[in-house]
């Protein structure tokens, strides 16, 4: 490999030299000397000091401080609005701000969701030394979050902001695709650990389709990834949100048990659905009965199998992950690299790549990758069958919670769904008597409880 | 209906749920912090940086970027550089004539300065640096130099550089020659870079004579290069630690 290098370096040096002539010839001496170790050495000037080139330092760490404060700040704001205040106007201008600030004014790196893999890798790799600003950028939501609901989503989260923006004209999607969509964000989520516990990749911000947008420059694939999804968010509300976001699945979970979860009416439901359709995100959740009697054998029938099927789900999905942790190593650059280099070697493959001459320019023996790429494809292998196992887990939980049929008598935000924007207070009655814009709830809508009640009783 | 005091229950059960979760999340990001800060990096920000060593000149470092202009620029190490009057980074191979025209010139956008610096015993010599905002990375110069000397070096640029958390450029590279550094290090230097920066040091200390100011500098140069010397060290036993746990 050196022998081609130099060869290189010669015909190179050649080509000077016949253009060069004499001062050409004298480089060429020189150029093959340079391969045993000897350069020309800097002259020894009479009236001149040798500079000395240095990159620009980084900037000082305030910056990151400021950032970690910011976000303490902003999530305390969006809590305080969603849930005290009840003002939309307060959580909309906010989520305005953080777009401006963690969004195009900061470029968008680094964000809490992108901070999932960088806590993967150092959870598994200890080589890997996190600073402590992206674990406070990554844990802050989730106390939040814990405690208030979704709030990061509803006014922090650049991303989140974004499309806020652009939910213009939601339309409802169909409660199978909802639910079938809405296991994205789990497999994503299992998808982005691995390859970031691995080393190999930080797909979350490889595939960051608003970064692009924050940035004003960038991978055109991503910019038009990022405007189609823009562009379909105003029709369905927060798509990345909802059918992607892997942070946002995390969020969704512990906000089911959070605290102080907004309400969509402030006092009591009086039932009259007039916020049914207010919500853009089909996160609000309506009344409903247990089965009725006849039905409620069934019901458990269905519960008991979805049971039973859960592990059988996990089982099945470590098997089919077996099989998928070659295409998974696929993309480690090491993996890539042998795969070519046995390629061009077999004659399967045309030409070389810049790695492969790279490669075969440093005179490392081709042995030692294979080893390596057979290493990495191994833990793969383990990787796939976790990923396999957690993908068979997440369908087993959702049918598992589909088939849970729970009372429920009021209209309530769904907590893992909602993403705390505000949208539907306005449209509640008693929130109307709360701002004491009307007197009383009677005075908007001419019905009373009891009737609705007799009404339902009767539809049954 | 649950009762108030079965309300009460599960009020209380559902608080120590949520405050053993607290806990967890923290003490797992304390921990993960803690374990990972070591006396070296202090839990300080980390930086993308590439090793020229590693560097093939490929010219990624100027299409991948996600900034229109690459946050990387090329260096030139002056105590790596011969000075040359024909300089294979400067000129472009195929040139027309041996002068300053643009056609002859290998930076496509001009970047390079060519000063005269002084004629000795009939060999003219040349200081070459580069004018930073012009350049665009594309490491044109860096193979031609790597000719001769290869004093010149590709560096990210840390006041352009967003610092995305996924560098495109590191993607793109062939020979995975990007590193996150700690944000005090900054730069990775060639190991002869560094070793003759080393030797300048500490010439310049020698010859300092107790003249502050220049042992000042010389003391900046040394630990320059010390950090540079560390850095190496500790990357090559974290190839060897991960060879032996791999196999």
């Amino acid at each position: 490999m050196v022998k081609q290098g130099l060869r290189r370096t010669l015909k190179a040096s050649m080509r000077l030299s016949r253009l060069f002539g004499l001062a050409g010839l004298l480089i060429l001496a020189m150029s093959q000397l340079s391969h045993a170790s000897d350069v020309i050495p800097v002259p020894e000037f009479s009236d001149y000091e040798v500079p000395i080139s240095m990159p620009a330092p980084v900037e000082s760490p305030v910056w990151e401080w400021l950032n970690v404060v910011l976000l303490i700040g902003a999530l305390s704001l969006a809590s305080y609005f969603s849930i005290v205040t009840r003002s939309r106007r307060g959580l909309f201008t906010l989520a305005i701000a953080s777009l401006l600030w963690f969004g195009f004014a900061r470029s968008g790196c680094v964000c809490a969701i992108g901070a999932t893999q960088n806590v993967a890798l150092a959870m598994f790799d200890s080589s890997y030394a996190i600073p402590w600003t992206i674990v406070a950028i990554f844990i802050l939501p989730l106390i939040f979050t814990l405690f208030f609901g979704r709030t990061f989503c509803a006014a922090v989260c650049p991303l989140g902001a974004i499309q806020e923006v652009v939910a213009i004209r939601p339309v409802k999607v169909p409660s199978w695709l909802d639910h079938t969509l809405g296991l994205v964000p789990y497999i994503y989520l299992g998808l982005a650990v691995v390859y970031a516990a691995t080393g190999t990749a930080f797909i979350i911000c490889r595939y960051d389709p608003f970064v692009a947008m924050f940035r004003m420059s960038g991978n055109v694939n991503m910019l038009v990834f990022g405007g189609s999804l823009l562009l379909l968010g105003v029709f369905v509300g927060r798509p990345y949100c909802r059918y992607l976001c892997p942070y946002g699945a995390v969020l969704g979970v512990l906000s089911k048990g959070s605290k102080w979860h907004g309400r969509i009416a402030p006092e009591k439901c009086i039932q009259c659905h007039l916020c049914e359709n207010s919500c853009p995100y089909g996160a609000i959740a309506t009344p409903s009965s247990p089965p009725p009697k006849s039905e409620r054998a069934n019901a458990r029938r269905r519960l008991a199998k979805t049971l039973a099927l859960a592990p059988v789900l996990v089982i099945a999905g470590v098997l089919v992950g077996m099989t998928i942790g070659t295409p998974m190593a696929k993309l480690d650059p090491n993996v890539r690299l042998a795969e070519r280099i046995i390629q061009e070697d077999a004659g399967e493959v045309e030409g070389t790549t810049d790695a492969t001459d790279a490669f075969r320019n440093t005179g490392q023996p081709k042995s030692e990758l294979i080893d390596l790429a057979i290493g990495i494809r191994d833990r793969f292998g383990t990787m796939g069958m976790l990923f396999g196992g957690w993908v068979g887990f997440v369908i087993g939980i959702k049918l598992i919670s589909l088939s849970l049929q729970r009372k429920r008598v009021d209209y309530e935000p769904d907590r893992s769904r909602c993403v705390s924007c505000a949208r539907c207070y306005w449209y509640c009655p008693g929130e109307q008597v709360r701002l004491g814009l009307v007197g009383d709830v009677s005075d908007l809508v001419p019905l009373n409880v009891d009737a609705i009640e007799a009404e339902k009783a009767v539809s049954k | 209906m649950p009762t108030e005091d079965q309300k009460d229950r599960r009020e209380f059960m559902a608080d120590a749920i949520r405050t053993s979760g607290v806990i967890a999340i923290a003490g797992g990001g304390g921990f993960l912090t803690g374990k990972r800060t070591t006396a070296e990096n202090d839990g300080e920000p980390m930086v993308w940086q590439l090793d020229p060593d590693k560097c093939t000149a490929c010219g990624n470092c100027a299409t991948y970027c996600v900034l229109d202009v690459s946050a990387v620029k090329c260096f030139n190490a002056f105590d790596m550089c011969g000075f040359c009057d024909i300089c294979t980074g400067y000129f472009e191979m195929d040139y027309e004539s041996l002068d300053t025209a643009a056609e002859n010139q290998a930076c496509p956008t001009g970047a390079i300065v060519r000063k005269f610096v002084e004629e000795k015993s009939g060999q003219r010599f040349y200081e070459y640096t580069i004018d930073e905002p012009l350049c665009i990375g594309c490491a044109k110069c860096v193979k031609g130099c790597a000719l001769m000397n290869g004093s010149m070096y590709l560096q990210v640029e840390h006041d352009r550089c967003l610092d995305c958390n996924e560098c495109a450029i590191a993607t793109a590279c062939p020979t995975e020659a990007f590193y996150r550094i700690p944000a005090s290090q900054a730069e990775i230097m060639k190991r002869r870079g560094a070793a003759v920066l080393n030797a300048r040091g500490n010439q310049m200390l020698r010859t300092a004579s107790g003249d502050q100011a220049k042992l000042d500098e010389a003391n900046q140069l040394l630990s320059r290069t010390a950090v540079q010397r560390d850095w190496r060290e500790q990357q090559a036993n974290q190839e060897n630690g991960g060879s032996t746990s791999d196999g």
